[in-house]
């Protein structure tokens, strides 16, 4: 531990960041600007998400890292790994034990309370860059409110696809203001995103922070005709037998076998623990991995 | 009557260069205004500054808003400036792809403004976008396209659609038929001639083809090195021009 200060960033940076943390914070959606520092990690792994996690933590506070709603892929590992190789915090894989929850396209299953804070990756920030790719013009279409063409987006998906196609990052409007980016998480879990925790959206690569303060009112764009959706795959998990979890579809042989699965694993861990058994799943038992 | 745009002293500077100076006149509901001049005679400045796209040195540009009645648009906050653009106001570029959405269908792209000014009903949108894309002559099934398969004409009648669809009262027109060949720019005329007529538009066209204002125009702006030259109906500009340079100007059209 005394090779590094803590959580690996310097107190200025951290200063910095907290700043534009709080900005973003009273300006619910709008992405501030900050000095993104180089990480010890590859744009793209989280280095937002990581500079804003070692910014909040202290080191009484546990934390867990989720990619895809998994503990246990590579990005999850490592970056769980970091924090207690540089902040020496405990991690753990529960959600409702955890402090701070850092996540990469998903938002946990169980609900959070107000003493957590969840922590986005996210790769473009910006929700209206593939429609108008110069930065001077979208950020006077945010200062404006003229988030027309965000609709041209989704008037374009259903024009192709006869429905809104668009099923991840899909854009949001907050408090009747900020059109944001919710980061690649399915829409499935866009209602979510009112919620008790207090959710910071970290890009390193695009220097810009932005927060969604706990219970901030969070509306999916629509048309009249055609509502918002948050769809899921339209089956149980195979595994906990949950029917109101979102699911990740895995091809098991090359004869056509498949299998839905929670794509929360903790979630699904604790339903197996607690009894619930799916299609294809076996009873739990402690010390299978 | 009043007038519904009213440009007053209008002057722009390049540094020491002048990139229009002194440019002064009235426009009523329903008329059509044509500009006309050389290469670098100051047109396309003047358009870009009375459309807001240039901030003028000096001057006033007065429009006769739905709301307040005449205000000055240079001194107007950027907001309303841009809510006029996309209401009241219309752009119709030279080049069809400064003025549209490459990348979006034709359908989409004349369902942005609606969308910019709040309409949220796919259905309705998409309706309207169908009824506009027949009014400027394109095939319904082509609804779906994206411009780049469209010819230049099309592209060019489509960028008129795009701006009609929230049925404004100005139309401000940079060389609308330039780079079409002669049979296309004679449709896309008789278009605009139609459209004018029918929904009573007015409208400023900036263009170098006497033909063009000669069809188009009620009124003749002529413009040299800047300044105005020589103004009045068009009929009387181009049969009796009284200043040299549209003497030379008219005597200049290749007759075939």
């Amino acid at each position: 531990m005394s090779d590094y200060n803590f959580a690996y960033l310097d107190e200025q940076t951290k200063r910095m960041i907290r700043r534009a943390i709080l900005k973003g914070l009273a300006v619910p959606g709008y992405q501030v600007p900050f000095a993104s520092r180089e990480m010890p990690m590859p744009y793209g792994w989280g280095t937002g998400g990581v500079q804003v996690s070692a910014s909040v933590l202290t080191p009484e506070d546990t934390m867990k890292v989720i990619d895809q709603g998994a503990d246990d892929t590579t990005n999850a590992v490592s970056i769980r790994k970091f924090f207690e190789k540089t902040a020496g915090v405990a991690t753990s894989e529960e959600t409702s034990k955890a402090d701070v929850i850092q996540t990469r396209h998903r938002i946990p299953e169980e609900d959070l309370r107000e003493d957590q804070i969840l922590v986005y990756q996210v790769p473009i920030p910006e929700p209206l860059r593939f429609l108008e790719p110069r930065e001077t013009e979208t950020r006077k279409m945010h200062a404006l409110e003229e988030y027309g063409l965000m609709h041209v987006k989704l008037y374009e998906d259903i024009s192709k696809n006869g429905a809104i196609s668009t099923s991840y990052a899909y854009p949001v409007k907050v408090e009747g203001r900020y059109v944001m980016d919710p980061s690649p998480i399915p829409k499935f879990d866009n209602p979510k995103l009112e919620m008790a925790a207090v959710q910071l959206f970290g890009a390193g690569r695009e220097q810009r922070i932005y927060a969604l303060p706990p219970y901030t009112k969070v509306v999916s764009l629509d048309f009249e005709d055609y509502p918002f959706e948050a769809s899921k795959a339209d089956h149980a998990c195979d595994l906990c037998g949950s029917e109101t979890s979102y699911l990740d579809e895995v091809i098991v042989d090359d004869a056509g076998g498949r299998m839905f699965v929670c794509s929360d694993t903790d979630f699904c861990r604790s339903r197996r623990a607690a009894g619930h058994v799916g299609a294809q799943g076996v009873p739990y038992e402690e010390d299978v991995a | 009557m009043t007038p519904l745009f009213q440009v007053k002293e209008l002057t722009k500077f390049y540094g020491n260069r002048i990139g229009c100076k002194d440019v002064s006149f009235d426009l009523y509901p329903g008329e059509v205004m044509g500009i006309v001049g050389e290469s670098g005679s100051g047109k396309s400045t003047l358009l870009n500054c009375m459309a807001g796209h240039l901030t003028p040195d000096a001057g006033e540009v007065l429009f006769d808003t739905r709301a307040d009645g005449m205000r000055d648009t240079v001194s107007m906050s950027e907001p309303e400036r841009r809510m006029l653009g996309r209401t009241d106001w219309a752009f119709v570029h030279q080049h069809a792809r400064d003025g549209l959405r490459m990348g979006v269908s034709a359908g989409g792209n004349v369902g942005e403004r609606l969308m910019a000014v709040g309409a949220r009903h796919y259905g309705d949108i998409r309706e309207q976008a169908i009824d506009w894309l027949g009014r400027v002559e394109i095939n319904a099934e082509r609804v779906d396209d994206r411009p780049s398969a469209f010819s230049g004409g099309m592209q060019q009648r489509l960028q008129i659609a795009r701006n009609l669809v929230t049925g404004p009262r100005l139309v401000f027109m940079d060389e609308p038929t330039g780079g079409l060949d002669v049979s296309v720019q004679a449709r896309l005329l008789d278009l605009l001639r139609g459209l004018v007529r029918e929904m009573g538009l007015s409208a400023i066209i900036v263009t170098h083809d006497l033909a063009v204002v000669r069809l188009l125009a009620d009124r003749l702006m002529v413009m040299k090195d800047g300044h105005v030259v020589e103004t009045g109906l068009t009929d009387q500009v181009l049969d009796d021009p009284q200043h040299g340079y549209t003497q030379l100007l008219v005597s200049s059209v290749l007759q075939v």
